[in-house]
């Protein structure tokens, strides 16, 4: 018994196949999502995307979005959405010094270059977190919530 | 039969605009592969945006869910949103829409309102005598989400308001790069099945109806965020699709065009060189008969 998935963010689908369970990090909490669950709509915040598979687990950063859940099918409209295994550290550290930089020079006057640019950090945060905690030593299972 | 200098004349000059239709050929051909990858990209999350959108639409009690789902009790006002280019030189790309609206919408039983995106539309709509509410043009290249979500809060507003009770979106689907399908689109409110092609491959429950959602955080929360904005997204999406249509438009009609000048200008060469040779061996025949008379003499 699988429940379908497809994670896909503005620019590209990031992940589609059968699995056996989806973990997301919705607005209330985290939430585990079995094959027939009944359906929901729920906003996501910043946080992890588990997804296991036959026993494999796979780890997914979302910069909030939008999950749909039916009973054959899960669909998560992210944001932004990213294998942990594909992050760019570099990049996404440097994006992360960009993003304090900027931030460092005092408030924008206007709010949408403000919250763009704090988004900006709390994703690359976000991503580099991820990274420190589920890639080192290879796709071990995550004992603490964040 | 022309002269030979009025003839070498006309032929420097096909050259000349075949010169320039090449030109603009092999931009269009690079803009239209930007495009396509821009489109491409985005096309999945659109898609399934409007799939959940859908989902919510076929919830029981889904006029009371929220404003935008609702229908309006009696339909005053139609807006349509127009999406063209904002040049010309690509091929019937331009007229194709405005001819495909004037054909839907002419016939409208209430008043229809009018956004034109581009200003090839714009102008077009205009000299209709179409009531143009808004307009938008100059868009960059490849323009963001960001971009262009002005226009969908217009849009979402003035339906909110209640100044007009249904919005439709006209566009031009890309297919391939020999292809593109104007198309007409309900944006709101909300409908089932509605116009255009029904790309989307429906997933939904075994009992045919989607059961009711559960909603986290709330419902009217969750509503108020993802309608307008997945509305919004639709919008951008078909500014995309369009944006392709185009610029693969304008790549055939640019290169139909040097074909076209290629053809004109090797006929035009021939009947140069036809013309040339007459007034050669007429020269000769001035000279011979010059002669002769000289010679009998």
């Amino acid at each position: 018994m699988t429940i379908r998935c497809e994670i896909v963010s503005q620019d590209r689908t990031v992940f589609t196949g059968d699995v056996d369970i989806v973990v997301l990090p919705g607005a209330a909490g985290e939430m585990g999502i079995l094959p027939k669950h009944a359906p929901v709509l729920t906003t996501l915040k910043y946080g992890i995307i588990k997804i296991r598979k036959g026993g494999r687990e796979e780890l997914f950063t979302v910069a909030g979005g939008v999950a749909e859940v039916q009973p054959d099918i899960i669909t998560v409209l992210a944001d932004a959405a990213e294998n942990v295994e594909e992050i760019d550290v570099d990049r996404a550290e440097a994006a992360r010094k960009r993003a304090e930089e900027a931030l460092s020079k005092g408030v924008p006057a206007d709010t949408d270059v403000y919250l763009a640019m704090e988004a900006a950090l709390r994703k690359s945060n976000l991503r580099l977190d991820a990274v420190r905690r589920y890639r080192k030593g290879g796709m071990r299972m995550p004992t603490s919530e964040n | 039969m022309a002269s030979a200098r009025e003839m070498r004349l006309r032929i420097k000059s096909v050259k000349n605009i075949s010169q320039v239709t090449r030109a603009l050929e092999t931009v269009s051909a690079s803009k239209v592969r930007k495009a396509i990858n821009a489109v491409t990209a985005t096309r999945s999350y659109a898609t399934k945006a409007w799939q959940v959108l859908k989902h919510v639409a076929e919830q029981p009690g889904r006029d009371s869910l929220h404003p935008l789902l609702a229908k309006h009790t009696s339909v005053k006002t139609t807006l349509a949103v127009v999406i063209t280019g904002d040049r010309g030189l690509a091929g019937a790309y331009n007229s194709n829409v405005i001819r495909f609206t004037a054909h839907r919408f002419d016939q409208n039983p209430v008043p229809v309102k009018y956004i034109a995106i581009g200003r090839k539309g714009r102008d077009l709509l205009i000299r209709r005598r179409k009531d143009v509410i808004a307009e938008f043009s100059n868009l960059p290249a490849a323009p963001t989400f960001m971009d262009v979500s002005a226009i969908g809060r217009l849009a979402v507003d003035a339906f909110k308001n209640g100044e007009v009770d249904e919005v439709y979106l006209v566009y031009t689907d890309f297919i391939n790069m020999g292809r593109q399908i104007t198309t007409v689109k309900k944006l709101l409110p909300l409908e089932l099945g509605g116009e255009g092609r029904v790309e989307e491959f429906e997933q939904r429950s075994s009992n045919g109806l989607a059961a009711a959602y559960e909603y986290e955080p709330d419902q009217r929360e969750i509503l108020d965020e993802i309608i307008p904005r997945f509305t919004a997204l639709q919008i951008y999406q078909a500014i995309l699709e369009s944006l392709a249509s185009e610029h693969a438009a304008r790549m055939i009609a640019m290169r139909n065009a040097t074909d076209n000048a290629k053809e004109l200008v090797s006929a035009l060469q021939l009947a140069y060189n036809k013309v040339r040779q007459q007034g050669i061996t007429n020269d000769i025949l001035d000279i011979v008969g010059g002669a002769e008379a000289l010679s009998a003499k």
